[in-house]
């Protein structure tokens, strides 16, 4: 299957000359539907700088990003935006939900903002939150919930639609071990159904979740693990 | 890992014979360590010459099964109360692996470094793979035992991305400063005048 996101040969340097900031060195990366890659490096390696990029949220100095097949860097202002609203889904560590708007009302806010009716858009919403488990919850504010169901509402408004990558930026950050794994366990079966996911994170059980797990060092890809052997072949293997 | 007092806690269930108690050992650990019939043979043999089990008569089918003793219940309540010490666990190959390599000439010690966290990043993958594929919470002894595969395999990743910091922070030549190599030589009693030594050129 053809990769939905593709990174080739991307550089993103800040400033010049002496002063200039090397935050990525040639990163060649790509992810299909129905793969979560990781990206793993210590504070400084360019993770955050990779993830802006794929999103559209930044271009790179030299490279090609593309996302569905479209180059970013051929796009205009205008047309990233849609590309932004349309394909990409972020989870941050901060959820960034709106505190007075109810769970669905947030997830059905980017299909608003594409310019859909409020009631498809809220029939969108209700399907994503029942992907996650939490039609019940649907009425309530972000500061009713818990931290984990409320990373479990900013999931859903990442998938919500049309959308099919999900880039997260360390979504496990303030929940304790078992709702993280909860929230990571939900990340893996919504790119099991079909979304490309790339996941940022400084810790190696989180990151194990994903397919491949790539090592960022200086802005360079320094080493990579996977993919995985199918199940059965891993249940011959530890068995 | 103590087969011994493997043996004992699930004779403390009831009476078995080997090879019920090498499918009831692989069942509960999710065969994380796989034995064979013969480590159970020859453990029980220790156990009953340690008067820690007791042969019953055989089965119609010909097999024998063993039975826990008071001694053995003793020995059991004791392995559950006391902590296992790390220094009783196998030295750790990969630590020593590693020192060696910054000791010897023509190693590439970051190239270890991130084989080796590759390799066990591909095992933390796999097992959580496993995990996720037995999410039912009624193979909860198994999936405790995969969570202790997971967070050492995650403490291993961690300590080899610290080790790949510290090559990276680390300057072979440290120990003396070029630059001040041919005045050492011409002033050898120069150690009494560090800031001079230390004086910009």
């Amino acid at each position: 299957m053809s990769a939905l996101l593709e990174l080739r040969d991307v550089h993103r340097t800040h400033g010049r000359g002496d002063t200039a900031v090397h935050a990525l060195r040639g990163v060649t990366l790509s992810v299909a539907p129905g793969e979560l890659v990781a990206v793993m490096g210590p504070s400084g390696s360019g993770k955050s700088t990779l993830l802006n990029l794929a999103g559209g949220l930044d271009r790179p100095t030299t490279g090609e990003v593309r996302v569905a097949g479209q180059d970013l860097g051929a796009l205009s202002q205008r047309q990233l935006a849609a590309v932004r609203r349309r394909l990409v889904g972020y989870v941050f560590q901060d959820l960034n939900l709106l505190p007075s708007l109810t769970a669905a009302e947030n997830v059905a806010l980017p299909l608003e903002l594409d310019g859909q009716g409020v009631r498809r858009a809220r029939r969108a919403a209700l399907v994503a939150l029942s992907e996650v488990d939490l039609t019940t919850y649907a009425g309530r504010f972000p500061d009713e919930m818990s931290g984990g169901q409320q990373q479990r509402v900013a999931i859903a408004r990442a998938l919500v639609g049309e959308r099919r990558l999900v880039l997260a930026d360390e979504p496990t950050g303030a929940l304790d071990s078992e709702t993280g794994e909860s929230v990571l366990r939900l990340l893996r079966s919504r790119v099991d159904s079909g979304a490309a996911g790339v996941l940022v994170t400084h810790e190696a059980r989180h990151a194990a979740w994903a397919d491949r797990v790539v090592f960022l060092r200086d802005g360079s890809i320094v080493d990579t693990s996977g993919p995985l052997p199918d199940v059965e072949q891993l249940l011959r293997i530890h068995t | 890992m103590s087969i011994r007092h493997g043996l004992l806690a699930l004779l403390e269930r009831g009476p078995m014979y080997g090879y019920q108690l090498r499918a009831a050992f692989e069942e509960t650990t999710g065969a994380t360590w796989p034995l064979n019939i013969g480590q159970v043979y020859t453990t029980l043999a220790r156990l009953e010459r340690d008067g820690l089990v007791h042969p019953l008569p055989e089965s119609d089918g010909g097999q024998r099964p063993y039975e826990i003793t008071a001694g053995g219940r003793a020995e059991l309540a004791v392995w559950f109360a006391t902590p296992i010490s790390r220094t009783d666990r196998p030295r750790d190959e990969l630590s020593i692996k590693l020192a060696l390599a910054l000791t010897t000439p023509g190693i590439d010690v970051r190239a270890v470094v991130q084989t080796q966290r590759s390799a066990t990043m591909l095992t933390l993958q796999e097992y959580t793979r496993l995990k996720v594929r037995d999410g039912e919470p009624d193979g909860l002894a198994w999936r405790l035992v995969l969570d202790a595969l997971i967070f050492q395999a995650e403490a291993e990743v961690r300590w080899l991305d610290h080790c790949e910091s510290s090559l990276v922070r680390h300057r072979p030549a440290a120990p003396r400063p070029v630059t001040a190599a041919p005045d050492r030589q011409a002033q050898p009693d120069r150690q009494a005048q560090p800031d001079r030594q230390e004086a910009p050129r």
